[in-house]
């Protein structure tokens, strides 16, 4: 199992191939994705990478934060997730992991949090048709029906589907294909939709319902040290007091 | 946004298609590739454009309408679609209007744009004169 990125969501456009085919295109950016931290078997019963995405100003980062930061060597970071990899797979902290990563024609799962939708009601949250627009409904078109029977069973059962909280949840879309890899801007392009708003950040993982296909690197698509190195220098700054 | 944008630009640049300046009122001809089974054609559709969208983007689209056999038919094509052979501008039409939604209530002699006399080619984008 390799490692996932973090990546920001840019937004969607569409590209054309030559056979006249049209792909829509989530592009999803790479913004300094490094290994901040390792879990391994011995330490913490699992074996991890913790990856950080994105630059954080080191002043509006907790102390505590900052000297994990500093620890790593790595500037703080604006973002962080884990990843549950293979013991083989484990990348060292501190490595860059570029968009290369991933190769066009492999499927890959995204996970976002979706756009929050506020309180929605039944029709909008779970489709239903709502009442008549005549025939002797008044005022509730839109309202969800009967929610039950009679006096058995006497309650509403448990998950009934009404109107609530609709959206803001963590989402995943599996097997999108990634049509395109720009590593100079550490861009990834997977054809259709991801999950969140444009900003929003995204995890981007190996799917896990397909075969990985030939070529994938492994551990990971690592940039070579000058980067990183460059980066630690910011982060000690940052994170002084140890 | 701004890589997106850039995107977008550097596609359209890879694309490398050469479009007429045209805008809505003026008659166009597009050459669009038609396959059928396996081998492709070109079809021709001749009409005004009635409308363009879609702006400086990759999405951008416009447009066409024609009466066919009595019937009035409109197409929306992609402005970059790899499917569209070539856009030629026949005429030249002027008109007050973005969008000439009005042509769709009208037939015959009240659905005539008349021509645009004045026509100057843009000057910011070379290459593009030809056509007028």
């Amino acid at each position: 199992m390799r490692s996932g990125v973090i990546a920001r969501k840019l937004g969607m456009t569409r590209l054309f191939l030559e056979d006249g085919r049209q792909v829509p295109v989530t592009v999803l950016q790479l913004d300094n994705v490094q290994v901040v931290a390792q879990r391994t078997a011995e330490k913490d019963g699992y074996t991890a990478v913790q990856i950080g995405a994105g630059l954080a100003k080191p002043k509006r980062v907790t102390k505590p934060m900052r000297g994990h930061f500093a620890k790593a060597g790595v500037a703080p970071k604006r973002k962080l997730a884990e990843f549950r990899v293979s013991p083989e797979n484990l990348i060292p902290v501190g490595a860059e992991i570029t968009a290369e990563h991933f190769v066009p024609g492999q499927k890959v799962d995204v996970s976002g949090t979706s756009i929050g939708k506020g309180f929605a009601g039944a029709m909008k949250r779970h489709n239903f048709g709502g009442l008549r627009a005549s025939h002797g409904v008044s005022i509730s078109h839109r309202s969800h029906g009967s929610t039950g029977q009679c006096q058995d069973p006497g309650k509403v059962f448990k998950g009934k589907r009404m109107a609530g909280h609709m959206g803001a949840v963590r989402v995943t879309t599996q097997n999108l294909e990634v049509v395109r890899v720009d590593p100079e801007r550490g861009l990834v392009m997977v054809k259709g939709a991801v999950p969140g708003a444009r900003g929003g950040w995204v995890t981007i993982r190996d799917a896990v319902k397909r075969k990985l296909p030939e070529g994938v690197p492994f551990p990971a698509a690592i940039r070579t040290a000058g980067a990183a190195a460059e980066a630690a220098g910011a982060a000690s700054e940052g994170g002084a007091e140890e | 946004m701004d890589i997106l944008r850039e995107i977008e630009a550097e596609e359209i640049r890879r694309l490398g298609k050469n479009i007429p300046d045209f805008k809505p009122g003026d008659t166009v001809r597009v050459g669009y590739k038609v396959t059928e089974g396996s081998r492709t054609r070109v079809q021709n559709f001749e009409g005004v454009c009635i409308a363009r969208q879609g702006g400086e983007g990759i999405g951008a689209s416009f447009t066409v309408r024609k009466i066919s056999f009595g019937e009035g038919v409109e197409r929306v094509f992609p402005l970059y679609s790899t499917n569209i052979e070539y856009i030629e501008v026949v005429r030249r039409g002027r008109v007050r209007r973005a969008k000439l939604f009005y042509l769709r209530s009208r037939r015959g002699k009240a659905a005539r744009i008349p021509e645009k006399t004045n026509y100057k080619p843009k000057k910011t984008r070379a290459g593009e004169a030809e056509g007028a």
